[in-house]
């Protein structure tokens, strides 16, 4: 943690990009009480503040993931082309709800806005990759991929 | 350097990468260093061609064939066949598409990629981003050098694009001229250059395409504005999602500093200018540029009260000038080909191009630059391809989550500021979304209402309790316990929103409310009535 603070100067401005920068680096794609702590500390800013700043954006969560985060864009062009389905397929496939993390860790479901592939819709971001023109048939598939390379 | 007989280019980005783009190009080259061609033939990565949905695309020049849904296995077949023998492969098959049962179209000449006047987007999809070189022999960095060589002072510049009639195509469209001119005006020893990528408006992804494709021209026109409003420090606000953006953004700045273009002493003439590029976390308020402002600062992203605007009390209470990512887009061919030409595109209020994402139950969904007042009949059946399998059109959502629902009647509205308006409808975004016969506009509605619920920021409580009772309202209609005195009571609220909010957020709500009440009550009216209507299980 300390060298990722250290990279950048002590300015209120990196805020963001370190606690961006903090959740990636973790497994469990986080923020901790701790790291909020330590990045408080570092820029010389209120913990409440911190804390404040972290909670307001939503790419930043304060619980442990799973090690694929999915989020499926519910913008009105995915709604339009299906993303419901995709939505009901995805809970039943992983058995959880928006949210909740799968028991073995390896999935968390999140909604998202617009991820702007509008043109693929419907789609979804597992971590850093996109995926469009999503079907059932081709969820399925997906998933299997990701449990078998685990 | 060889000279190439054929370019093979490939369009890179989140889209195609996700269809495979990147094995195709790998057994691309394998095949052509198979068959030693490699030298002669030259495989290109440029950023997004446009079209959406068509899978991995090769377009083959000097032919001017454009393949589309290539996969992987195709390769060798285009190689062996259009490649070494020059004949037009006509037999890729992979999809299910009945389109002519074949994947080659002469590339000039259909749908999406018929000729476009393109201005912003004139190098997206022909050079190799990551080559500065390509980029400059383009006429990439010509207008910089223009104003540096012939000597052009910051005052001529703005007075340049004031005379355009550039305006703000992030939604407002506010004259950037006089934005530029403000800015250079207002006191103070430090000014800064926001370039305003947040681009979040459900079904946009015009900045998107822009900063993949061709993120030299952002960079040049940043140096231009920063020139002419004397600010030599940029800051680009992507938001979070668009990692291949960012990633592209970073790989430009470094190659333009490489060279000198960008940094202290700008091609030795003593101009000094930096940029940095700043991720969003995730909150579709930060597109408003006092919250935008806020962001960068580090704080949460809610926006300020205004006055005073950011051209006077900006980042840092600096004067800042924020402008949208193709607005900057602009500024490059208005100052090499002059305020003239640029007037003689588009309309007399509203000239120039414009970005549009054509979306939904088109044939061809994808982004589309035209003439500012094309009307948007002639951008959905000419260039979208008409609604897709011969369904019939219900309506157009246009602008966004924060634009309007247009009906069959007002399909021959001018796509551009003034026309729009005189609909009570907003250019916004660009975004167009089609929606066929069998579209909901209830479940529409519901969608875009559930954004703005989960969007609001919270700070003024129109907005935060407003978007919350909206939200209500049309479940209870979706879910069939809707009253008609409800959709009165809807109006009522998104009025109340656009009186009393603060910022463009609370205030737009009243767009896609009233259009789709007043433009479609039938459908209401149907599920109101229908109170027998199934529950739909919420998986929210």
């Amino acid at each position: 943690m300390k060298e990722i603070l250290e990279k950048y100067e002590r300015k209120s401005d990196n805020l963001l990009a370190i606690l961006h920068e903090l959740q990636d680096s973790k497994d469990e794609h986080y923020l901790s009480r701790e790291d909020l702590k330590a990045v408080s500390k570092y820029l010389n800013l209120p913990l409440s503040m911190v804390h404040g700043v972290a909670t307001f954006y939503s790419m930043y969560a304060f619980k442990p993931r799973g090690k694929y985060i999915i989020r499926v864009c519910q913008s009105p062009p995915c709604h339009l082309m299906g993303a419901t389905t995709i939505s009901k397929e995805l809970m039943k496939i992983l058995g959880i709800k928006f949210g909740e993390t799968t028991k073995d860790k390896l999935f968390t479901l999140e909604m998202s806005s617009c991820l702007g592939v509008c043109g693929v819709a419907p789609a979804i971001m597992i971590n850093n990759k996109v995926y469009g023109n999503l079907t059932p048939e081709k969820l399925k598939s997906i998933i299997e991929e990701k449990r078998r390379e685990k | 350097m060889s000279l190439q007989r054929m370019h093979i280019l490939i369009p890179i980005d989140e889209e195609s990468i996700q269809n495979g783009a990147l094995e195709v190009k790998r057994r691309l080259n394998k095949e052509l260093f198979k068959h030693r061609v490699e030298e002669e033939v030259k495989v290109l990565e440029t950023g997004p061609i446009g079209i959406s949905g068509k899978g991995v695309v090769l377009i083959i020049y000097p032919d001017k064939v454009y393949y589309y849904n290539v996969k992987p296995k195709d390769v060798k077949y285009i190689v062996e066949e259009h490649i070494l023998k020059g004949k037009v492969c006509t037999k890729i098959e992979n999809s299910k598409e009945i389109e002519k049962k074949k994947n080659v179209v002469d590339y000039e000449n259909i749908g999406l990629t018929r000729k476009q006047p393109r201005v912003v987007l004139d190098k997206c999809c022909i050079v190799n981003t990551f080559d500065l070189e390509e980029v400059i022999a383009r006429g990439g960095y010509a207008a910089l050098e223009k104003i540096l060589e012939e000597n052009i002072s910051p005052e001529a510049v703005i007075e340049e694009i004031k005379k355009s009639g550039l305006r703000g195509r992030g939604g407002a469209g506010f004259p950037t001229g006089l934005k530029w001119e403000f800015t250079r005006k207002a006191s103070g020893d430090e000014k800064f250059v926001i370039c305003n990528a947040d681009e979040g408006e459900p079904g946009t992804y015009k900045d998107r395409l822009i900063l993949e494709g061709d993120p030299h021209k952002l960079i040049e026109a940043m140096i231009i504005a920063g020139y002419a409003v004397g600010a030599e420090k940029g800051y680009i606000y992507v938001r979070g999602e668009y990692e291949l953006s960012i990633k592209r953004l970073n790989k430009a700045i470094k190659d333009a500093k490489d060279v000198g273009l960008l940094g202290d002493n700008i091609l030795e003439t003593g101009l000094n200018f930096d940029i940095e590029v700043k991720k969003g976390a995730g909150a579709y308020v930060c597109g408003e540029e006092t919250a935008l402002i806020e962001s960068l600062e580090g704080k949460r992203g809610q926006p300020r009260i205004k006055p005073p605007y950011p051209v006077t009390h900006g980042l840092w209470q600096k004067p800042t000038v924020v402008n949208n990512v193709e607005t900057l887009a602009n500024v490059p061919a208005i100052i090499l080909r002059g305020a003239d030409w640029y007037r003689s595109l588009g309309t007399e209020k509203s000239p120039g191009t414009k970005v549009f994402t054509v979306l939904g139950d088109v044939e061809y969904p994808g982004l589309i630059e035209v003439e500012m007042g094309t009307p948007l009949r002639e951008i959905i059946n000419a260039y979208g391809g008409g609604v897709r399998n011969g369904k019939k059109f219900k309506a157009a959502l246009v602008g966004g989550a924060a634009g309007v629902f247009l009906s069959e009647k007002l399909l021959d509205v001018k796509m551009d500021f003034e026309n729009l308006k005189e609909h009570t409808a907003v250019l916004g975004s660009g975004a167009i979304l089609v929606m066929n016969e069998d579209a909901s506009i209830v479940e529409m509605l519901f969608s875009i209402l559930k954004f703005f619920a989960h969007e609001s920021c919270g700070q003024c409580s129109p907005c935060r309790i407003g978007t919350r009772h909206l939200l209500e309202l049309i479940y209870k209609i979706k879910t069939g316990e809707g009253e008609l005195e409800d959709l009165d009571k809807m109006l009522h609220i998104a009025e109340t929103m656009r009186n009393l909010s603060l910022c463009p957020l609370g205030q737009s709500v009243i767009m896609p409310v009233a259009s789709a009440i007043n433009n479609f009550k039938e459908d209401f009216i149907k599920k109101i009535n229908n109170k027998n209507n199934m529950k739909e299980v919420s998986y929210a």
